[in-house]
């Protein structure tokens, strides 16, 4: 298939019960295009690896709204009532994650490593079931990668190859997640020819990218 | 000339905390209390604020209109870079709060018991908002305050041993409210200051924790050092 993409074609190759990594924080940096045509397909199961819940209008929270999430994995659901309410009726099934390792398992999982050895969740409920190691005296929590089938990401630019800039914010946690998926979508806000971004300025190289969602004039 | 007696607790709060800054330094701030002691810091301190997205040097809320979706703070809401501010990535930011890097964070809690641990993620059965970066922060920052009402519903939130899902193992290094200052050390919790209007009698019947008190109890200095 070409890089480029309509969101119909990007919905169309993400099966139920997928687990799809969503990248932004609080919505910021988030594909939204990709998540409104998802809610609109009817999807079920998905399993959402995404820092947060959001809000229900914004980031994963259309998706949670429409019923396509079977299971959230992620560190924050404070101020998305439909999860909060989900997940007291067993509709989906939540895992939290601290943020910080969070991430660092998304990256272990993206750079081949066997996971993470955190001191963060010691002696919390975190730590439950987990494996802690010593390192020269000094405890750590053993987390383990996540990867996942998809990842959703969202760019500023990205150029015929697939090349990505990101803005201010709304880094977050696309270039790891871009990382750490099977299928890597970016859904960027512009596309620019090769050499408009300079190499130096890439943060997501294009090998990285199997699809771009293409423009519509 | 501020009349500390009258000011609002949440205020008194985010000024005794801003005094605990030092110039120069990389400081977090949590959601609601902790975010209003930025206003009592005089900017030329050189002071840079991390937010967890990955913003080093956040700066005040944009001018009307000339907001931007892209430049937002841990809570979500728009906010400005100052200058000199950098971005990074989320595994970057939280390097820097997990590493060593972060001199000091400011948290509000649900409760902080005498050994100095905090509980502030979740109230089983009732409300469960997540952890977030709080886990992290607590774990890894050089200093970590907890900011924060003295009660809840009349109830003490300085408790002997915390019944809620603790935040970290990790001993938090001061607790400041609007009735107390206070620290957690190796023998208890040590009732430092008092805040305005407030008795150390009056501060014991608030508090559930067993508070060390040695000698005279100072009232909190709330005046800008300058």
């Amino acid at each position: 298939m070409h890089l480029a993409i309509t969101l119909e074609e990007a919905v169309a190759m993400i099966p139920d019960g997928a687990r799809v990594m969503l990248s932004g924080f609080m919505g910021v940096g988030t594909p939204d295009g990709l998540v409104h045509a998802l809610a609109a397909s009817g999807k079920k199961d998905l399993t959402m690896i995404v820092n947060d819940a959001a809000r229900p209008d914004t980031g994963v929270g259309p998706l949670v709204t429409a019923g396509c999430v079977r299971k959230f994995i992620g560190s924050h659901i404070g101020v998305n009532p439909d999860v909060q309410e989900k997940m007291r009726s067993a509709e989906i099934e939540v895992e939290l994650v601290p943020q910080g390792t969070l991430v660092e398992r998304i990256r272990a999982a993206g750079m081949g490593l066997g996971g993470i050895l955190t001191p963060t969740g010691l002696g919390t409920l975190i730590a439950d079931g987990k494996q802690v190691i010593e390192v020269d005296g000094k405890p750590f929590l053993l987390e383990k990668p996540l990867r996942a089938d998809f990842a959703l990401i969202a760019a500023r630019s990205c150029d015929y190859v697939g090349n990505l800039t990101y803005m201010l914010s709304a880094t977050n946690f696309n270039p790891i997640m871009a990382l750490a998926a099977d299928v890597v979508i970016a859904e960027p806000e512009e596309i620019v020819p090769v050499g408009v971004i300079p190499p130096d300025a890439v943060k997501t190289p294009g090998i990285l990218v199997d699809h771009v969602i293409k423009r519509t004039a | 000339m501020v009349d500390f007696e009258t000011m609002d607790p949440k205020e008194i709060i985010a000024r005794r905390v801003s005094l605990e800054i030092r110039p120069k330094t990389l400081v977090n701030l949590g959601i609601g209390i902790p975010t209003l002691v930025s206003d009592h810091l005089d900017e030329s301190l050189g002071v840079f604020f991390q937010s967890e997205n990955g913003v080093v040097g956040l700066g005040h809320r944009p001018p009307e209109g000339m907001t931007d979706r892209h430049l937002t703070d841990a809570g979500g809401s728009f906010t400005s870079a100052v200058p000199g501010a950098s971005i990074i990535d989320s595994a970057f930011s939280f390097g820097l709060i997990r590493g060593g890097h972060l001199d000091l964070t400011v948290l509000g809690g649900l409760q902080v018991d005498a050994k100095g641990h905090l509980a502030n993620w979740m109230i089983p059965g009732k409300f469960v908002p997540g952890m977030g970066g709080a886990m992290d922060l607590v774990t890894g920052a050089k200093k970590v305050i907890v900011a924060m009402i003295h009660t809840a519903k009349g109830v003490s939130k300085i408790v002997p041993e915390c019944t809620l899902p603790l935040t970290s193992q990790r001993r938090v290094n001061l607790i400041v409210t609007e009735m107390a200052v206070m620290a957690p050390l190796d023998d208890g919790l040590h009732l430092l200051e008092t805040g305005p209007g407030y008795s150390v009698e009056e501060v014991i019947a608030a508090t559930d924790a067993e508070l060390v008190i040695k000698g005279d109890v100072p009232q909190m200095n709330l005046s800008l050092s300058v």
